[in-house]
């Protein structure tokens, strides 16, 4: 029993880096109906940055906060200088542009950084929380992480007018531009904010997995999968997807198909969602019109 | 995004005696280059197969695939296992694994029709990262080898002839390679490839005008697959090596990335785009290790932005100018 | 007298295709315009073309005395022009209120956004029943009633009003039509109203334009517009 209340711990641990990831995605997917693919590289990037800062000496929340204002920069740069151009382009070309970015953002970490594996702190002890077996605090520091990021911009969303203009300009761009909303200047701070949240999971996964430029690859589709059983338009679900499917990996992997083949059954619960749920477990079921 | 290409069809006969001019030099090719050029050349062609099939899924019929690795890693695997554990031989392999990648497409393809555009690019990046882990399944490794792999030996020319190894599997792939191209070409300018191509580009207006459309997209993930198994066992015995860590996301993004210089929607982009992702990781390695990513990012955003048509497209470009300069002249 | 709005020779395109061909218009200040005309003459292209939503232009636009055929529609949103869209242009996901909210978005959630909040309830009290409503969930009449007050939120100077009459019942028409009266009076806020209706827009506009395949034909006053023999023919229906 305690090592069941083990690996859901553990899984929540790991879920929590899915929501947040899953987060970012569905922020991005909301406003432009788009799926960023380097949202897992762009992560993984900042985290190489913060690493950088820490080796220069800065305390960990000094870096760790320097990132999150420097991922929430040039992602929404990114948005402005690739993405904006590409608005009515075909699918395929968009596609074709953020797999673009995932390469470049991968080796440009390798190539800056170095591609040997280092070790990444965590702010929190690694030792088991209060001395009980069940959990470690650098577990539960994640989860904690987590939650903030999502109260902090629940509260954004739901009660301030910046985030209720940013709301706006995703659901119906047009009607917002006929009220003076600067759509475009959303879309950079959606990105900016998907940016931002991204970073804070990477640093949060790292010193469990170590940081080396293949580090959110796994978790990207993790983050996926979570984000399509939460349902990719909403942001809610996306946390719940999230912690989910962290749960379910790490209970089906250790008790029923083994930790190799864990990445599998991410695959599997992405095609089965796609296939019997599209609209994920919160999203909205979406009627095309003929 | 489509080029012209994909739609007007060129003079026949222009065509063909390219075509045949092209082959004579690639066949000339075999006696006058050293064992190491004829292994990449063999690799080329092994791509460009591999690539016309992922062509025909997503230039052609417009279904994204990112994934499209797991089918070049199938057709490789089922060689090495067809080869090495039952003792086949190498020529009734290369088919076979085709057609057990048609079945494997096929197979995939079915639940993928339920996935509009974005989500199956999302589902198949998702079977392109899971591959590796997928082939070291250690249930599996009976067959598969596990970590370590299969090995296998290259054939060596039949019938006495005095051709290296190299050579013959040269050869070998160039008649298999000339084969794919003649199926995929007359594919696509038969009626199956008008009613792929119009799926492509309305999708629910070719539903009303009675095409199947479910069931076009499923046979067209099949042969997709079924071409792209065959660049992989073509692969397999050139390599002489089989083993997880070759298939891994940067497969499927090089072939993303050929299809993308060579031009979407094309048959004889493929070529260009097979050349492009077989030289280029090797120039790239002298600048560091992940560089090949980055310059594959860099084209692939470059291309889309400068040149969506790829090679294809820019090599229509000049045609049409140089039309319209020789009409400028006799008008 | 300078007019609130002055149209001269607008052009509009979509793409390459021109819809309007050379429009002449003019609002004043605290008066009613109504823009008639039947499906397809341009009456939506021409509200749009005057927010540069969505169409190419040429001519000139001046509002307030200032040229604002090159600003942008956010811009001229700003400047205080209410855009009320056809389709109403409602945020379905969003509650009444945060409809509202949206319309004052730019002076953030003060005292004073509150107290126009409470004068919108005055004029749609239906609006306060469901303000915190999804307003997917309002019907045709409710969601008209929010679009226009949305657009009030900002204090526009300039209202412009895309068939606020289409899909609804005519009992409904007349309620909104009613409180348009009211908000004309006691608002400072100008109008110029699109209606395929042309009976219930006549009735509340001052002057009239009759626009018929992307040119102006006949205006006037609605007393004019209402006794010509062509308009009572083809749009009055007597």
């Amino acid at each position: 029993m305690e090592s069941f209340i083990q690996q859901l711990v553990a899984g929540l641990a790991t879920g929590s880096i899915y929501a947040s990831l899953a987060l970012a995605l569905v922020m991005i997917y909301q406003a432009t109906h788009q799926v960023n693919f380097a949202q897992g590289e762009m992560a993984m990037f900042s985290t190489f940055i913060a690493w950088t800062l820490i080796q220069f000496g800065l305390p960990y929340w000094v870096a760790f906060f320097a990132t999150i204002a420097f991922s929430f920069v040039t992602a929404g740069v990114i948005e402005f200088v690739v993405i904006r151009p590409l608005h009515k382009a075909a699918e395929l070309s968009v596609v074709v542009v953020f797999i673009g970015l995932l390469m470049i953002y991968h080796s440009a970490a390798g190539w800056l950084f170095g591609s040997s594996i280092k070790e990444f702190p965590s702010p929190f002890s690694k030792d088991a929380w209060y001395g009980g077996q069940l959990m470690s605090s650098h577990q539960v520091g994640s989860i904690f992480v987590a939650l903030c990021m999502v109260a902090v911009l629940f509260t954004f969303f739901r009660f301030t007018t910046l985030g209720l203009t940013m709301r706006a300009a995703a659901q119906n761009p047009g009607s917002s531009r006929l009220l003076g909303v600067n759509v475009g200047r959303m879309l950079m701070l959606g990105w900016g904010l998907a940016g931002a949240i991204g970073a804070a999971a990477g640093m949060m996964v790292a010193p469990v997995v170590f940081l080396d430029p293949g580090m959110m690859m796994g978790v990207l589709i993790y983050a996926f999968a979570g984000a399509l059983l939460g349902g990719i338009d909403n942001p809610v679900g996306a946390i719940v997807g999230g912690f989910l499917v962290g749960v379910l990996e790490n209970l089906i992997g250790t008790y029923v198909v083994g930790t190799e083949l864990k990445l599998s059954v991410a695959l599997v619960l992405i095609v089965a969602v796609l296939i019997v749920r599209p609209a994920g477990l919160l999203g909205r079921r979406i009627v095309q019109r003929v | 995004m489509r080029t012209k290409s994909s739609s007007a069809p060129r003079s026949s006969r222009t065509e063909i005696l390219l075509a045949l001019s092209i082959l004579v030099c690639a066949f000339m090719l075999t006696f006058f280059v050293k064992g190491y050029v004829l292994f990449q050349a063999s690799m080329v062609l092994s791509y460009a197969i591999a690539l016309v099939g992922l062509n025909l899924l997503t230039g052609y019929n417009g279904q994204i695939s990112l994934g499209h690795g797991a089918f070049y890693a199938i057709g490789a695997y089922t060689t090495g296992i067809l080869m090495d554990r039952v003792g086949a031989s190498y020529w009734a392999c290369v088919p076979a694994s085709g057609l057990v990648c048609l079945v494997a497409g096929y197979a995939f393809g079915m639940p993928a029709l339920k996935l509009q555009g974005l989500y199956l690019a999302l589902a198949t990046f998702a079977l392109g990262v899971v591959t590796p882990q997928l082939l070291k399944y250690k249930y599996l490794e009976s067959w598969t080898g596990g970590v370590g792999g299969i090995v296998l030996t290259k054939p060596s020319a039949p019938f006495g002839l005095s051709l290296s190894d190299d050579q013959w599997f040269y050869l070998f792939s160039l008649v298999v390679t000339a084969f794919m191209f003649v199926i995929a070409r007359n594919l696509i300018r038969s009626g199956t490839g008008r009613a792929m191509r119009a799926i492509r580009d309305h999708g629910i207006a070719a539903e009303s005008m009675g095409i199947d459309n479910s069931h076009y997209k499923s046979m067209t993930f099949g042969v997709s697959a079924a071409f792209t198994g065959v660049g992989g066992a073509l692969s397999a015995i050139s390599i002489q090596f089989v083993s997880p860590d070759s298939f891994t996301m940067f497969l499927s993004i090089s072939l993303l990335v050929g299809m993308v210089v060579g031009g979407v929607g094309t048959l004889w982009g493929s070529i260009f785009g097979a050349a492009f992702i077989m030289f280029v990781p090797g120039l790239a390695e002298g600048i560091s290790k992940d560089a090949a990513w980055g310059i594959y990012g860099l084209v692939l955003i470059l291309f889309m932005f400068v040149m969506p048509g790829g090679v294809m497209g820019l090599i229509a470009r000049a045609q049409t100018a140089f039309h319209k300069s020789r009409n400028k002249g006799t008008a | 007298m300078t007019h609130l709005l002055e149209v001269r020779g607008l052009t509009a395109s979509y793409g390459s295709t021109e819809v309007l061909h050379g429009i002449d218009l003019d609002v004043e200040v605290g008066r009613v315009t109504a823009l008639l005309g039947a499906n397809g003459a341009g009456k939506t292209t021409t509200l749009r073309a005057i927010c540069h939503y969505q169409v190419s232009t040429s001519g000139s636009v001046s509002f307030n005395g200032k040229r604002i055929e090159a600003r942008t529609t956010e811009q001229i949103a700003l400047l205080g022009v209410g855009h009320v869209p056809d389709g109403r242009g409602t945020f379905l996901g969003m509650t009444a209120e945060e409809n509202l909210r949206l319309g004052s978005h730019h002076r953030g959630n003060g005292p004073d956004v509150v107290q126009d909040l409470e004068r919108m309830y005055g004029y749609f009290p239906r609006l306060q029943e469901r303000r915190n409503q999804q307003a997917g969930t309002l019907s045709g009449g409710e969601q008209q009633m929010l679009a226009i007050a949305r657009a009030l939120m900002a204090r526009p100077t300039l209202l412009l009003l895309d068939e606020p009459s289409f899909g609804l019942a005519p009992l409904v028409v007349k309620d909104i039509f009613q409180i348009m009266r009211r908000i004309r009076d006691e608002q400072k806020v100008s109008i110029l109203l699109v209606e395929q209706n042309a009976k219930v827009a006549l009735e509340l506009a001052d002057t009239a334009y009759l626009l018929e395949t992307g040119r102006v034909v006949k205006h006037g006053s609605s007393a004019e517009m209402r006794s010509d023999d062509a308009v009572r023919r083809a749009y009055l229906g007597e």
